[in-house]
């Protein structure tokens, strides 16, 4: 064995430290994506998951403040949030669903079986949407206001604390202006 | 007062734990023995603080003190008290704290015991537990202290903990699994000081054995735990989702389960020292990095409760000061000569070799998919996400293929043997199992299922060539009397070899023949599943201590005789509103019943989920057996008795062959400086 590779490990170890100190950075840059912030929601023409022959494009996300979350009944994270919404859902808080890179059926097959917390749902099968609006993985969460403009963004599972925290301030913020 | 206790408790440990990390150390060069004692007693000192202090901890719990931060966020005074005391290792804060005291936990049992050890050694694996207990010391004080108190306004009630983790499995499954994590510290903290000390003959490996082994029991028994609470509790009807907290698990038992099998090669046979050290850097690294990947939030999952980038950062530098260091000795002091130890290509060190291979290319392969998402986005190349059908797709067949291995491996002996002799050895068992498999996938169940047959097959021929090999070895002087002779570690292997095809039964039957069913039923109505029969006998609201419960009930029928009553729940627990579902389960040797509420849809009828679920139960027996294999493994006398003779003897070889091998500085125990590289 020559002398030199006993280094590969180390030099294997370097470079993925490298790449999670990215990953670290990463998550501060995705939590308030500079490029997507306050600009409208990309524009999109896709169909609805529950009502198959209607399409919908960024139009009707205006009017109202809403929850655009990101799902996938691949998605184990997903199910662990779906209480959570209910719960928001149960408040009268506005959610629409973008279905991510999921089979109809089991899609479908999801929202029978838990329920449906969303007012609708954009099936975003080939991921599209989602790369135009940055999404990670799911689940994400954008809150949008009543012009279609993306107000904020959270990565990962939406609980009390994140929705307390980060996300009902600004809602109730965007809700007052709305009143006005 | 007494969070303030449990805090300077914890400041005294680490204290204790630097002067650990560094005059035993010393001492081991310098030679004094008193300088190298301190270890003891210092590893005594740092278990007993911590210990203080996680118990300041529990009180704070126990007698509901929100003014403590950690406590009102993961607790209220309406949950049990045996709910309190787990809720401890509910949140981010305390599960560390259980990590280190599981760790200092570790140290203690090792500095009583390493009275077998050269002085040298002993001081040497103490002080490297010490840096690594300094370091998570730090980052409790520095990042997580969980004795925060809110002042002067401590709120009324706490937050309750949360739902999913009020569970028995929840219980045991974090110490369990951390006892694995950390017991890994202790082979790591071995290999360090075989590097330091240029000891790097076998008498290392024989030393680390019994406690890699240890480890490994333990991370084996908290991942089928934590396997079995997913299933029970999440309602989902799996055992294993990939998730990237459980793949941070199942890394450091694939690298941990390849270092039991070459730290015996390495002990035996004196062969793969520097992969064996590798391995054993590795192993512990990966419980690192788990530990880093559930706490730093780098990927979401459903596990990961605490995201906290600068969390993340410290344990990044952590990994890379303890990872990086050890890795930069490993580049410089393994031995680079290849062994002059030879081996046919047909024997057990080449079929070692194999699991090795096998089970490090598995980890890779959990690794890659865990990381894939985070490695494309950080070089810009889109967006990916990996699910199970990737993992399904590569794990699937590196475990056949590792199945199929260890028959053969167990067969062989070491240096040599013969195609013709194996040939002879496995013909009949090679038939039986490739005939057994066809004929038993043909029988069970609705079809032929190609999968099903081949893992059906690769078990018999696990437990076939395990039968072989006991008659092997008790061929010359009878069955019974030969048995009674064989050792305990013989038994242990093969026992947790066992467990290992035990498991993949349940694994196959499972995913094989399960059958669901999604149903609306009112109440009354009847569904058939397989040959049972479920009669949903409605709703009714309860109460719980902490929760309003919709409480179901399900009466399940066989051959029209009433064989369970089954029920599932739909709770909403009242401190943080949230639902959740209490799947009800009547679990048997061959098959789970499985019922989940869904949700009412009206008049009296529910959403109903039913599941039959064959042989699951196999795969958390098999896991028990293999972790009780490696305890009996360890329970042989040899580990006890003879490790000072056989450290005596290998040094008098050394010394005849001339090849004392890199001495130490001290030279004070001559049974130590001599290693050699033979």
């Amino acid at each position: 064995m020559k002398r030199w590779k006993l280094f590969l490990p180390l030099a294997f170890f370097l470079t993925f430290c490298v790449l999670l100190y990215i990953g670290l950075f990463m998550e501060d840059k995705n939590e308030l994506p500079s490029m997507l912030l306050d600009k409208p929601v990309p524009e999109f023409s896709l169909k609805k998951l529950q009502q198959p022959a209607e399409t919908v494009t960024e139009e009707a996300l205006k009017g109202r403040i809403l929850l655009l979350n990101v799902w996938g009944s691949w998605c184990p994270a997903c199910k662990v949030e779906h209480p959570y919404l209910m719960k928001l859902a149960r408040e009268g808080i506005n959610i629409v669903g973008v279905n991510y890179k999921d089979e109809r059926q089991g899609a479908l097959e999801w929202l029978d079986r838990l329920e449906d917390p969303y007012l609708f749902n954009i099936v975003d099968k080939d991921g599209r949407l989602g790369l135009d609006l940055g999404v990670y993985g799911a689940p994400e969460t954008f809150l949008i206001d009543k012009h279609g403009v993306i107000r904020y963004k959270h990565i990962g599972i939406l609980d009390d604390r994140v929705w307390k925290k980060d996300l009902k301030p600004l809602y109730d913020a965007l809700q007052k202006e709305l009143v006005q | 007062m007494n969070p303030e206790l449990g805090l300077f408790a914890l400041i005294l440990a680490t204290c204790l734990a630097l002067l650990q990390s560094i005059i035993p150390l010393l001492g081991s060069y310098n030679g004094r023995l008193n300088w190298m004692a301190t270890g003891k007693t210092l590893a005594s000192g740092q278990f007993v603080f911590v210990l203080l202090s996680f118990m300041c901890l529990v009180f704070a719990f126990v007698s509901d003190d929100f003014s403590v931060q950690y406590v009102a966020s993961n607790s209220s005074s309406l949950l049990p008290v045996y709910y309190k005391v787990t809720a401890v290792w509910g949140g981010h804060e305390g599960s560390l704290l259980l990590w280190i005291l599981t760790l200092t936990g570790w140290g203690q049992v090792v500095a009583l015991r390493s009275n077998k050890l050269p002085p040298e050694l002993s001081a040497r694996v103490l002080s490297v537990m010490g840096m690594i207990s300094v370091g998570f010391l730090l980052f409790i004080l520095l990042t997580s202290n969980p004795f925060a108190r809110i002042l002067p306004f401590p709120p009324v009630q706490g937050s309750d903990l949360n739902p999913l983790l009020q569970d028995l499995g929840m219980i045991v499954h974090p110490p369990m699994l951390y006892m694995g994590y950390v017991g890994f510290a202790v082979a790591f903290a071995f290999a360090i000081a075989a590097l330091l000390g240029g000891q790097l003959d076998s008498a290392w490996a024989r030393w680390a054995r019994p406690w890699t082994t240890v480890a490994w029991c333990f991370l084996t028994a908290g991942i089928s735990l934590g396997s079995w609470w997913a299933y029970y509790e999440l309602g989902w009807g799996g055992w294993w989702f990939w998730d990237p907290v459980e793949n941070a698990s199942l890394m450091p038992w694939l690298t941990g389960t390849a270092l039991i099998h070459s730290l015996a090669v390495t002990e035996k046979r004196g062969l793969f020292k520097s992969w064996t050290l590798l391995l054993a850097i590795t192993t512990f690294s990966l419980s690192l990095f788990g530990t880093f990947l559930v706490r730093s939030g780098v990927l979401t999952s459903v596990h990961a409760f605490a995201n906290d980038p600068e969390r993340g950062l410290f344990i990044l530098g952590y990994l890379l000061v303890v990872v990086g260091a050890s890795l930069t000795l490993f580049a410089f002091r393994a031995p680079e000569v290849r062994s002059k130890i030879s081996f046919s290509l047909l024997s057990r060190e080449t079929l070692l070799l194999l699991n090795n291979i096998i089970l490090v290319t598995s980890c890779a392969t959990v690794l890659l998919g865990t990381m894939f998402p985070l490695l494309l986005d950080s070089l810009d190349l889109g967006m990916i996400s990996v699910g199970p059908p990737y993992f399904n797709l590569l794990f699937v067949p590196l475990s056949m293929l590792l199945a199929a291995c260890l028959g053969i491996g167990i067969l062989l002996n070491w240096k040599k043997g013969s195609l013709s002799w194996l040939k002879q050895q496995v013909r009949w068992i090679l038939v039986v199992s490739v005939v057994g498999g066809i004929i038993f996938s043909f029988l069970y169940g609705d079809r032929f299922l190609v999968s099903e047959a081949l893992a059906i097959g690769l078990v018999l021929w696990m437990v076939l060539t395990i039968g072989k090999d006991v008659r092997n070895k008790t061929r010359n002087i009878g069955l019974l009397k030969g048995m009674r002779k064989l050792k305990p570690a013989y038994y242990g292997m093969q026992l947790a070899h066992l467990g290992l095809a035990v498991t993949f039964i349940g694994v196959a039957l499972t995913s094989g023949y399960s059958v669901q069913k999604d149903l609306r039923m009112n109440p009354g109505d009847t569904a058939r599943v397989g040959e049972y029969v479920f009669r949903f006998d409605g709703v009714n609201q309860r109460q719980g201590p902490n929760y309003v419960s919709d409480f179901g009930t399900v009466k399940v029928f066989k051959d029209k005789q009433q064989i369970a009553v089954l029920n599932p729940e739909k709770r909403v627990y009242t401190v943080q509103g949230m639902p959740m579902t209490e799947a009800a389960i009547d679990s048997g040797l061959t098959r789970d019943l499985y019922v989940a509420l869904g949700e009412p849809l009206g008049d009296d009828s529910w959403a109903v989920r039913l599941y039959v679920k064959p042989y699951i139960r196999f795969i958390w027996l098999g896991s028990i057996f293999m972790a009780l294999g490696g305890l009996l493994a360890i329970s042989d006398k040899r580990y006890r008795v003879r490790l000072k003779k056989k450290v005596a003897l290998s040094g008098k070889k050394a010394a005849l062959a001339g090849n004392p091998g890199p001495s130490l500085d001290s030279g004070k125990d001559a049974t130590v400086t001599t290693g050699g590289q033979a």
